[in-house]
C-alpha cells in the first residue's frame, strides 16, 4: 500500500472501541479492588467510600479515552520517513461531535452532583439521641470535654466514644487554626479561632483510631496527634462514671476508689492536672505517656523513661522552661511555654511533687 | 568609579538600597521618638519598613524610574532611543533594558533559576520524608522548605515564565513591534527577582523562614516568627509585578495587532494570554489585600484576623482564594494556549473548534471566580456556600473538556511530528486529564471532607501543575528555543528528559493519591510506620526526578552556547513569529505584517496566515531610532 493511499484511508474505529471499553474495564476493576481507604468506623464512612467507587466507575473511561486517542494517533498518524512536508486534511472542526462532547460531560456531571447532594445530605443529618461532645485544639494537644446533665463536665485527652451512639462534634480553637479529623470516621472540620464548629458522626467499629490535625498550626503539627477509642456502651458508661467519681480523677486504670487518692491534699489533684489539665492549662498527658494516669500519647517524652532519677528542680525547671533541656530525639518550640502562668503556684507544686513520686522513681 | 555608582545600573543599585535601608532607620526613630516608644530602633520595626523600601531603593537605582521622574519633575525626557535594543552580551540583561525580547529572555532564564531552586527545596523535604521521624531537618526548618517551595515555584516560577515566554512571542504573533508600554515592561520584571529573593532570605530571618505554607493562614501567619513578613512583602513585589505585566498584555493585545489582525484569527497563545490577564487583573490584587491585612495584623494590631478584637479568621481563607483559585487558571490557561499552538503545527492540521477554544478559555475566565470556597470545604464556613460551590465546580470540568476533546481531534488524521515540544504536549494532554480528574472528585464534598489537607491534595496539585503547567512550560521552552536563541537545541537529550520526566513524574506524584485517602496529612515533617514503604518509594522517584530536571538544563545551556544554528521556521509553523529570522531583528518585523487568513491553516492549499510586505509602510519606530541616534545619545551626554 502506498504511503498516500495509506493517509487515505478510513481509520477503524470499532477495534478502539473494543479496546476502550476492555481497558476501562479493567482499571474499573483494579480501582474497586484497590483498598483505598482506612478501617471504615462510622456510618459516614460508607456513603463516602461508595461515592469515591463511583468517581472510580466515572473517571477510569475519561482517562481510558484521552489516552487511548494519545497513543493511538502517536502510532497510527505519525510522520514516516517521506512525509516531512505532508500536511493532514484541513479539518476545521464538526459542531454534533462539539455539541456531543459537551452534553455528555454535562449529564454526567449533574447525575453526579446530584447523587453527592443526597450523600452530603445523609452523612450529615441529625441524628436522635445525640450525645455532645466539645473538642478543643490548641498548640499542639487535643483535649475532649463530655457535658454532664447539671455537673461538671468531663474532660479527657483521650476521645472515647461509645459505639452506635450517634456523636455531635463541637470544635474549638484557642490560638490558631487546627483540623479535627479521625480519618477512620471520614469526617473533618477546621477548628477555628473565634467561631464553633461542628461535625456528626455515629462511630459503628470498636478500636482504637488515630486522631489528627490536618491543617497546618505550627512547629508540632506533625505530632499533633490523639486516639479515639470506641467502646461498648457499657465500657463507655462505666469509664464517664469513674470520671465523676470525686477526687478519683483521671484514674483510668481499675477500681475508682483508689485508696492513697485521699492521702494527696485533696483540693488539689495532680493526677487530675496532668492528665486533664486544670481548665486553662492543656493537660501534660495530651502529649506526654505516663503510666501512673493512663495516658498514653508519643507526642513528648514518655515521663516515665526521662524522669527516671530526676530531682524536683529539674522538674519543675521542664514544666515552666522547657526549652532548658530537650530530651534525646525531640525538637524544643513544642511544649507550651506558660505553664508558669495557667497553672497556680500550688498546682506547679503538687504536680512537680507528684511526677517526683510516680515518674522520677 | 565614581560614575558607576552616579549612573543606572547594579552598582547604583546596591547603593540605594543601603540608602533605603538607612531611610527606614530614620522613618523608625523619627516615629518612635515622636510616640516615645521603646526601644527607639525595634528590629522588627525597622526590618519591616526596610524590606518595603530597599527594593523600592534599588529599582529606582537601576534606572527603572528615571524617565517618569523626569518627566514628574518637569526635566526634558530622554527620548527612547533603541540603543539598548537586543542583548549583545550576557551583561546586557542585568540592565533595565526595554525590548521586550530581551525582557522576555530575563524573565524566562530567572524564573528557571528559581524553579531550580525550587525543586531543590523539594529534594531536600523527600530526602526528610524518606523514613518516619527526624533525620536531616528539624520541624522548622522542614515548615520553611515546602513553603518557600511552593511559594517560589508558584510566584516566581510558573506565573512569570508563561509571562517571559509571552513576552518574547506574544507581540511577534500579533505583528506587533513590541509591547505597549516597554517601559512597565521592564520594570514588571525587575520587581520579580526582588520578591524571589526576599523569600530566599527570609531563611536569615530570627526564628526561621516563613513556615505557615503559601497559603499563609491567618492567625498562624500573623504570630508566625518574623520570617513570615519576607512572604507578606515579597509577594507584593511579585504580585505587583504580574498585574503590571498583565495591563501591559492587555493593552499590547487590544491595541496593537497587525492590520487584518482580527480577534478570531488571532492565535490561541494570544487568546490564552488575554484571559489570562483578565484574570490578574481582576484577581491579583485580591492576595495583595490578604498580604497586607496580614501585614498590618501583625506591625500594627489592626485585628483583621483576631477573634479577641473583632476580626475573622475565616475572612483570611475568602480573600485569599477569591485571588488563588483564579491563580489556578493563571497557571494554566497561557499552558492551554502553547500547547494549542505546538499541537496544530506538529499534527500538521488546523486546530479543531478553533471558536470554541477561544470561547471555553473566556468562559473559564468568568467560572474561574465562582468557585474559590471549594477549597474551603472543611474550613467551617457557612455549610450553604458548599454546594453552590461544587455545582460552578463541576460547571467548569465542561470548558475544560471541550478543550481536551478538541485537542485530541486535532490529533486525529494529522502528520504527527514526534519531537520533544510535541511529546510533551501529548504528556499534558494525559496527565491534566488526570490532574483535571482528581480536581472533580475534589469537588465533591463528601470525598473532600475526608482527603482535604491530605497528600491526595499534593499529588493533585502537582498534577495539575506539574504533569499540566511545568508539561506545557518544557513543551513551550522547546518549540521556541530556536526563535529565542537562534539556535537549535539536541533532540536526544529532549527526548531523553521527556521520558525521564514522565516516568518518575508518575512514579513520585502518583501513590501520593493512596497514601493521601489512607490518611497521610500533608505539611508533615514525620508520619506513621504504615506509609514508610511508599514514602521511601517516592523519595527514590523524586531523586531521579530532579536528574532529569538536569538533563534539561544541560540541553539549555549547552544548545544555546554552541547548537546548530536555527533557520527562521523549522517547524514550517504559519504563525507570524516563525516568518522573521530566528532570532527575530531588533524591531521584530522589517515591515508591517498584514494578516490574511487564520493562523491554523494548514493542509489548506496555498493557505498564508500573514503577508510581511517589503518596506511598503516602514516602521515608524524602528526608522526614527535609526535616524535620530546620533542625536541622542548627545542629550544622554548632558544627564551625566
Amino acid at each position: 500500500m502506498s504511503e498516500e493511499t495509506r493517509r487515505l484511508e478510513r481509520t477503524p474505529i470499532l477495534p478502539l472501541v473494543v479496546i476502550g471499553v476492555l481497558a476501562s474495564a479493567i482499571g474499573i476493576a483494579i480501582g474497586l479492588v484497590i483498598d483505598w481507604f482506612p478501617t471504615d468506623a462510622s456510618i459516614q464512612a460508607k456513603p463516602i467510600d461508595n461515592l469515591y467507587d463511583l468517581m472510580i466507575i466515572l473517571s477510569v473511561p475519561v482517562f481510558v479515552v484521552v489516552t487511548i486517542i494519545v497513543l493511538f494517533s502517536a502510532w497510527k498518524f505519525r510522520m514516516r520517513p517521506g512525509e516531512e512536508q505532508l500536511d493532514g486534511p484541513p479539518i476545521h472542526g464538526n459542531t454534533k461531535l462539539e455539541v456531543v462532547w459537551t452534553a455528555i460531560p454535562a449529564l454526567v456531571l449533574v447525575v453526579l452532583c446530584s447523587y453527592t447532594y443526597v450523600v452530603l445530605t445523609d452523612i450529615e443529618e441529625a441524628q436522635a439521641n445525640e450525645m455532645r461532645i466539645n473538642v478543643t485544639g490548641q498548640q499542639f494537644a487535643w483535649s475532649y470535654e463530655y457535658p454532664q446533665a447539671g455537673g461538671k463536665p468531663v474532660r479527657s485527652t483521650t476521645l472515647y466514644l461509645p459505639k452506635d451512639r450517634p456523636v455531635r462534634f463541637y470544635v474549638k480553637a484557642l490560638d490558631v487554626l487546627h483540623d479535627f479529623w479521625v480519618p477512620a470516621f471520614r469526617m473533618k472540620v477546621d477548628a477555628v479561632p473565634g467561631i464553633t464548629t461542628r461535625y456528626r458522626v455515629t462511630p459503628t467499629r470498636l478500636g482504637t483510631y488515630p486522631v489528627v490535625c490536618a491543617e497546618l498550626c505550627g512547629l508540632g503539627h506533625a505530632v499533633m496527634r490523639s486516639t479515639a477509642k470506641v467502646v461498648t456502651p457499657a465500657d463507655f458508661d462505666s469509664w464517664l462514671a469513674e470520671q465523676q467519681a470525686p477526687a478519683g480523677g483521671a484514674d483510668t486504670g481499675a477500681g475508682a476508689s483508689d485508696g492513697d487518692k485521699g492521702t494527696k491534699a485533696p483540693e488539689i489533684d495532680a493526677k487530675t492536672i496532668f492528665a486533664e489539665g486544670n481548665g486553662t492549662s492543656i493537660a501534660c498527658g495530651a502529649c506526654h505517656t505516663l503510666a501512673d494516669a493512663g495516658t498514653s500519647s508519643q507526642t513528648g517524652p514518655e515521663l516515665d523513661k526521662v524522669l527516671k532519677g530526676k530531682d524536683a528542680d529539674f522538674i519543675k525547671t521542664s514544666i515552666t522552661d522547657p526549652e532548658a533541656e530537650i530530651a534525646e530525639g525531640f525538637q524544643g518550640g513544642i511544649m507550651p511555654k506558660n505553664y508558669a502562668d495557667t497553672l497556680s503556684p500550688e498546682e506547679l507544686d503538687a504536680l512537680v511533687k507528684y511526677l517526683g513520686e510516680v515518674a522520677a522513681k | 568609579m565614581v560614575a558607576k555608582f552616579r549612573n543606572p545600573g547594579l552598582y547604583r543599585a546596591g547603593l540605594y538600597t543601603v540608602y533605603a535601608v538607612a531611610l527606614a532607620y530614620a522613618i523608625i526613630w523619627v516615629f518612635r521618638t515622636w510616640y516615645s516608644l521603646d526601644p527607639v530602633f525595634k528590629g522588627e520595626a525597622v526590618l519591616e519598613l526596610a524590606l518595603f523600601l530597599s527594593p523600592l531603593g534599588f529599582l529606582i537605582g537601576l534606572g527603572s524610574f528615571s524617565y517618569w521622574f523626569r518627566w514628574a519633575t518637569g526635566k526634558p525626557t530622554i527620548p527612547e532611543d533603541h540603543s539598548g535594543h537586543g542583548a549583545h552580551s550576557w551583561r546586557d540583561y542585568f540592565k533595565v533594558n526595554t525590548d521586550h525580547k530581551v525582557i522576555g529572555i530575563q524573565y524566562v532564564v530567572t524564573s528557571f533559576v528559581f524553579f531550580f531552586i525550587g525543586g531543590l527545596f523539594a529534594m531536600l523535604m523527600r530526602a526528610e520524608l524518606a523514613q518516619p521521624g527526624r533525620q536531616f531537618v528539624d520541624s522548622s526548618t522542614f515548615n520553611g522548605l515546602f513553603s518557600v517551595h511552593a511559594s517560589l515555584l508558584i510566584f516566581l516560577f510558573i506565573i512569570p515564565v508563561f509571562a517571559g515566554l509571552a513576552n518574547y512571542v506574544l507581540p511577534l504573533m500579533i505583528g506587533a513591534p513590541d509591547m505597549a508600554f516597554p517601559r512597565l515592561n521592564a520594570l514588571s520584571f525587575w520587581m520579580l527577582p526582588l520578591g524571589g529573593i526576599m523569600m530566599l532570605l527570609s531563611f536569615l530571618a530570627p526564628g526561621g523562614s516563613f513556615a505557615s505554607g503559601w497559603t499563609a493562614y491567618a492567625p498562624l501567619a500573623v504570630t508566625a516568627p518574623e520570617g513570615q513578613v519576607f512572604f507578606t512583602i515579597g509577594v507584593q513585589f511579585a504580585g505587583a509585578s504580574s498585574i503590571a505585566t498583565a495591563l501591559n498584555f492587555l493593552v499590547t493585545i487590544i491595541t496593537m495587532r497587525a492590520p487584518g489582525m482580527s480577534f478570531f484569527r488571532m492565535p490561541l497563545l494570544v487568546w490564552a494570554n488575554f484571559s489570562t490577564s483578565l484574570l490578574v487583573v481582576i484577581a491579583t490584587p485580591f492576595i495583595a489585600v490578604s498580604q497586607f491585612m496580614v501585614f498590618f495584623d501583625r506591625a500594627l494590631g489592626f485585628n483583621f484576623f483576631e477573634p479577641a478584637g473583632g476580626g475573622d479568621v475565616l475572612m483570611y481563607q475568602h480573600i485569599f482564594w477569591f485571588y488563588s483559585h483564579p491563580a489556578v487558571y493563571i497557571m494554566m490557561l497561557p499552558g492551554f494556549g502553547i500547547v494549542s499552538e505546538i499541537l496544530a503545527v506538529k499534527s500538521r492540521k488546523p486546530i479543531f473548534g478553533y471558536r470554541m477554544m477561544a470561547f471555553s478559555l473566556l468562559a473559564i475566565v468568568v467560572l474561574g471566580f465562582t468557585v474559590w470556597a471549594h477549597h474551603m470545604f472543611v474550613s467551617g464556613m457557612q455549610d450553604w456556600i458548599r454546594v453552590p460551590m461544587m455545582v460552578t465546580t463541576a460547571i467548569i470540568a465542561v470548558p475544560t473538556g471541550i478543550k481536551i476533546f478538541s485537542w485530541l481531534a486535532t490529533l486525529w488524521r494529522g502528520v504527527l511530528h514526534l519531537d520533544t515540544p510535541m511529546l510533551f504536549a501529548l504528556g499534558f494532554l494525559t496527565m491534566f486529564t488526570l490532574g483535571g480528574i482528581s480536581g472533580v472528585m475534589l469537588a465533591i464534598i463528601p470525598v473532600t471532607i475526608h482527603v482535604s489537607d491530605t497528600y491526595f491534595i499534593v499529588a493533585h496539585i502537582h498534577y495539575v501543575l506539574f504533569g499540566g503547567s511545568l508539561f506545557t512550560i518544557f513543551a513551550g521552552v522547546y518549540y521556541w528555543f530556536p526563535k529565542m536563541t537562534g539556535r537549535m537545541y539536541d533532540e536526544r537529550l529532549g527526548k531523553i528528559h521527556f521520558w525521564s520526566t514522565f516516568v518518575f513524574f508518575n512514579l513520585t506524584f502518583a501513590p501520593m493519591h493512596v497514601i493521601g485517602i489512607q490518611g497521610m496529612p500533608r505539611r508533615v515533617a514525620d508520619y506513621a510506620e504504615q506509609w514508610a514503604t511508599w514514602n521511601l518509594m517516592i523519595t527514590i522517584a523524586s531523586f531521579f526526578l530532579g536528574l532529569s530536571a538536569l538533563v534539561f538544563a544541560y540541553n539549555m545551556v549547552a544548545s544555546w552556547r554552541g547548537g546548530p544554528k536555527a533557520e527562521s521556521n523549522p517547524w514550517r509553523a504559519l504563525t507570524l513569529e516563525w516568518q522573521v529570522t530566528s532570532p527575530p531583528p531588533i524591531f521584530n518585523f522589517d515591515a508591517i505584517p498584514t494578516v490574511v487568513g487564520g493562523p491554523y491553516e494548514y493542509g489548506v492549499p496555498g493557505a498564508v496566515h500573514g503577508v510581511l510586505k517589503d518596506a511598503e509602510v516602514p516602521t515608524p519606530v524602528g526608522a526614527a531610532a535609526h535616524g535620530e541616534s546620533a542625536g541622542t545619545t548627545a542629550t544622554k551626554d548632558e544627564e551625566h
